[in-house]
C-alpha cells in the first residue's frame, strides 16, 4: 500500500502536486495541500510519482506501507 | 559539398546557435522566476510553468553544445576545446571567450544538480541555482565582446529585447508583492497566510 506524504516544514503550498494529482490532493483556501488518507490507487500512482518529481520543494513523497 | 562550405556552415551554425542559446537563456530565467513565484500563466497551469522552464533549459545546453561542437570545428574561429570549458586561457579575446566558458561550466552545474535534485536535497540544490542569475550576464556579455554580430542593429536589438526582458523581470522578482500570497489561489483574499502553520506541524 503506498501513501503520499507531505512534509510540512518543507512545504510552502506552491499547488503543483494539487494541479497534477488531483484524485488525492486538494487545495485549501491558503493554498496549501489537502492530501487524501486513501492509498494511492494504482491507476493514480504514476500521477504521484510525477508529482513527487515536480515539487519545487521536495516536500511530496510516496511511502510504501505495510498493510 | 566542398569542405569551403563545409567551413561556412559551421561557421554560421556555430554563431547562430550562439544567438539562440541566448534567446533561450532569456526565456529559462523568465520561466524560472515565475515558477518561483507560484503563478500561473495565461494556458500554463504551474507544473507546466516548471517543466517549460527545465524543457527550455535543455535545450538550451542542446544549442550550447552545437555552438561549442561547431566552432572548435571550425577552422576560422580556431576555438581549442580546452577554451570552450576552462575560463580565461585562450590567445583569443581571453576575457570575452572565458566569460563564455564560465557560462558553460554554471550551466554543466546547474543542470546536473537539477537532474539530481532528489538526491542531494533542496537546500544544495537551491544555493547552486542561484548561480543561474550570475550565468545569464555571463552569457551576455560573451555575446557583446565574442559575438561576429554584436555590432549588427538586429544583433543589438536582439541584445536590448533580452535585457528589457531580464531586466524587468528581475525588477518584479525583487519586488514586494512577488511573494505576495494572497493572490496565488484564484478567488480568495486572505489574512496572513502564516498564521495557520503552526496549527499544521502534526500532520
Amino acid at each position: 500500500m503506498t501513501r503520499l506524504r507531505i512534509d510540512w516544514t518543507a512545504c510552502d503550498g506552491r499547488g503543483l502536486c494539487a494541479e497534477l494529482v488531483p484524485e488525492l490532493i486538494e487545495r485549501d483556501e491558503w493554498g496549501f495541500p489537502l492530501i487524501s488518507d486513501a492509498a494511492v490507487p494504482p491507476g493514480v500512482l504514476v500521477h504521484a510519482r510525477r508529482a513527487v518529481a515536480a515539487c519545487p520543494r521536495l516536500a511530496l513523497s510516496l511511502q510504501a506501507e505495510n498493510a | 559539398m566542398t569542405s569551403r562550405s563545409v567551413d561556412a556552415a559551421l561557421w554560421y551554425l556555430g554563431r547562430g546557435s550562439g544567438v539562440v542559446s541566448l534567446a533561450l537563456l532569456t526565456l529559462v530565467v523568465g520561466l524560472g522566476i515565475v515558477t518561483r513565484s507560484g503563478r500561473t500563466l495565461p494556458g500554463l497551469p504551474r507544473f507546466a510553468v516548471s517543466a517549460v522552464h527545465r524543457s527550455a533549459s535543455l535545450l538550451a545546453v542542446t544549442f550550447l553544445v552545437v555552438h561549442i561542437v561547431t566552432l572548435t570545428l571550425d577552422p576560422q574561429s580556431q576555438l581549442r576545446w580546452l577554451d570552450a570549458v576552462i575560463p580565461f586561457g585562450s590567445h583569443f579575446k581571453p576575457l570575452w571567450i572565458g566569460l563564455g566558458a564560465l557560462s558553460l561550466d554554471l550551466m554543466i552545474a546547474l543542470t546536473v544538480t537539477s537532474l539530481l535534485r532528489q538526491r542531494i536535497g533542496r537546500r544544495v540544490w537551491r544555493t547552486i541555482h542561484w548561480a543561474a542569475y550570475a550565468l545569464w550576464p555571463f552569457a551576455m556579455l560573451h555575446s557583446i565582446g565574442s559575438g561576429t554580430d554584436a555590432r549588427r542593429m538586429w544583433m543589438v536589438w536582439f541584445m536590448v529585447a533580452c535585457a528589457v526582458a531580464v531586466i524587468g523581470i528581475l525588477g518584479w522578482r525583487v519586488s514586494p508583492d512577488f511573494l505576495d500570497d494572497r493572490d496565488r489561489v484564484a478567488g480568495t483574499k486572505l489574512p496572513a497566510p502564516r498564521a495557520l502553520e503552526m496549527t499544521r506541524g502534526g500532520r
